[in-house]
């Protein structure tokens, strides 16, 4: 069993509340490649889930298994209480998904994209245009709507590509690295719609490889690494895994950074940058001690600098080793 | 809602949506139109004096006209199902068929719709290469209400089931540049038939070749039916080409439409 944090019984998505996804023991490969190796989940209604991974972990591969694209070899899931395998034209009926790739019609325009997703839900026709223009002006693309959607920015076609997949509704969304390849600015509309997303009670099921999104927005997070789940948690919970902060210290001076290895026992040293990695929670009391140590000693260092845990340290704890370990092999 | 609803309702908006590709990008079909109208004009007005030798008679050039005409109307449509498998092709590598594949919607929708708005494309398109025709002297020497109806309906049928084909030739191939070579032989084929010299003025070997595919029974049936010629067994045999074509088409696409994305 790998580092699995269970879930605080105060987390905002309790176990009590039904799933909306959940997943047991996925398996999916192509050809010798095993991509998934036995994935379990377990999503609660309402809440916000972050698959986290490294290019190529398999993130796209569980989204296009949980929304009936593709087939699992093994395992079950189920989405909106439906067997992904045996009920998919139910369970498509539930969900939105929107690609890495932007799924929009290049050759129409905005608008006529939203009113073919109206007409693809069977809305009536007035309502399909109430909620095109709705959605459109919600999205910030009015001015764009009567455009062919070709024409639009990296950032206008995500926000094309959510406002479609919001045509019909759904209360589980999938997104799939709704942020890769947008500029900051984009991606930060980008997190803002999602947010507005979950205060209306839609469950999102979200893929990402950056840890400050997942921080973010998510309720839980789970590492997906080498077909597994790494670890699965709230953000605090997956930082817990990584004991406690550090404190670097950088010294010029060759003798002064020996004599300060020699005095910080507990230290790790880095005798080529010249710095001391000390364990230390960054509190004021835990640092006063630390320089009051250094004084006695006339230690001075150079720069100091305070690092509490944060996701980056959970991800390449718990994706490290298999790293290095591909990259002997190589 | 019903399956049969659900399908048709669907088939709709995709057909909708084909139209107004076709409607907002008319370059390509009108780029594949050219091809029988250029080769309209060159066998009328460059070879039409000797070629009208060849089919026999002393009609001199109007009787060429009638001659070829019928071939060129059919090859109006192999030409026009070029573009169907081009964007067939090119929207496959879109990403919005996986938008379609995750909606509760009529699967087989897609390739319908793709279906009938290329058959709605061949249908115009042979009719603006026969208004050609009759502006440069083709009539029609004495078909009935009727005989036009059942030249019509061979029309149809025929560019049904080559479109068919044509939808299976586009999903295989991974581009559009694929698309257009693996849908070759659709343009090719009337080039072997009797559209142009009849089969039996042709080299011995090759007689089989012009004889056994799909173009010359649907050329001979649609030239007895607005020229009076003799159609014998050929009408049977350009619906069963038909047929065949169409469900072998219909079944080849939709099992590679159904098949796994990559």
């Amino acid at each position: 069993m790998p580092s699995s944090v269970m879930p605080t019984s105060n987390s905002k998505a309790g176990v009590q509340s039904p799933a909306a996804v959940s997943a047991v023991g996925l398996r999916k490969s192509y050809g010798d490649k095993t991509v998934l190796d036995g994935i379990d989940l377990r999503i609660p209604a309402g809440s916000v889930f972050a698959l986290l991974g490294p290019n190529g972990a398999g993130k796209t591969t569980v989204v296009k298994i949980l929304s009936t694209l593709i087939a699992a070899d093994g395992g079950q899931a189920r989405v909106a209480g439906h067997d992904v395998a045996t009920a998919g034209q139910a369970v498509r009926a539930a969900i939105g998904v929107t690609g890495q790739f932007s799924a929009v019609d290049g050759l129409i325009t905005g608008a006529e994209n939203m009113l073919l997703m109206a007409d693809l839900h069977h809305l009536p026709k007035a309502e399909g245009r109430r909620v095109t223009a709705e959605l459109l002006e919600r999205f910030d693309l009015l001015d764009a709507a009567d455009k062919p959607a070709s024409t639009y920015s990296g950032g206008m076609k995500r926000r094309l590509d959510i406002a479609m997949t919001l045509v019909g509704s759904p209360r589980i969304i999938f997104l799939d690295e709704p942020t890769t390849g947008l500029d900051p600015r984009s991606r930060h509309t980008m997190w803002q719609i999602i947010r507005e997303l979950v205060t209306g009670g839609v469950t999102v099921f979200l893929t990402t490889q950056y840890l400050e999104e997942a921080d973010q927005l998510a309720d839980r997070i789970a590492v997906l690494h080498n077909g597994t789940i790494a670890a699965e948690g709230t953000a605090e919970e997956l930082k817990r895994i990584i004991p406690g902060g550090h404190v670097q210290l950088r010294f010029t001076d060759p003798t002064t950074h020996q004599r300060a290895a020699t005095l910080l026992t507990d230290a790790t040293t880095d005798t080529d940058a010249l710095t001391l990695r000390v364990p230390n929670d960054g509190s004021q009391r835990a640092l006063r001690t630390l320089l009051d140590h250094l004084d006695t000693a006339g230690i001075e260092a150079t720069e100091l600098t305070v690092h509490t845990p944060d996701l980056d340290d959970v991800f390449f704890a718990l994706t490290d080793d298999t790293t290095t370990d591909k990259e002997t092999a190589r | 809602m019903s399956t049969l609803s659900l399908a048709l309702r669907d088939s709709t908006t995709m057909l909708r949506r084909n139209l107004l590709h076709a409607r907002r990008y008319p370059s390509l079909t009108l780029n594949l139109l050219l091809t029988p109208i250029m080769l309209l004009l060159l066998f009328v007005y460059i070879f039409g004096e000797t070629m009208s030798a060849g089919v026999g008679g002393d009609g001199g050039r109007a009787a060429y006209i009638a001659y070829i005409v019928p071939g060129l109307l059919l090859m109006t449509i192999g030409s026009t199902t070029i573009g169907t498998a081009v964007s067939v092709a090119t929207d496959m590598s879109e990403g919005i068929i996986a938008r379609f594949r995750t909606m509760a919607i009529h699967r087989g929708s897609v390739i319908v719709g793709h279906v009938i708005g290329s058959v709605l494309q061949s249908v115009a398109s042979v009719l603006l290469v026969g208004a050609v025709a009759v502006a440069i002297g083709f009539r029609s020497t004495d078909a009935t209400v009727l005989e036009w109806l059942a030249a019509l309906g061979l029309l149809v049928l025929f560019a049904t089931a080559l479109t068919w084909i044509a939808v299976g030739m586009g999903l295989i191939s991974p581009n559009a540049e694929a698309a257009s070579n693996t849908a070759m032989p659709l343009i090719l084929l009337p080039l072997l038939s009797s559209a142009f010299v009849p089969v039996e003025t042709m080299p011995g070997w090759f007689q089989p070749i012009a004889e056994y595919q799909p173009f010359t029974p649907a050329i001979e049936t649609l030239r007895g039916l607005l020229l009076g010629t003799e159609i014998g067994h050929n009408g049977w045999l350009a619906l069963a080409w038909c047929a065949g074509l169409a469900v072998l088409g219909y079944f080849w696409s939709t099992a590679k439409f159904n098949q796994e994305p990559k």
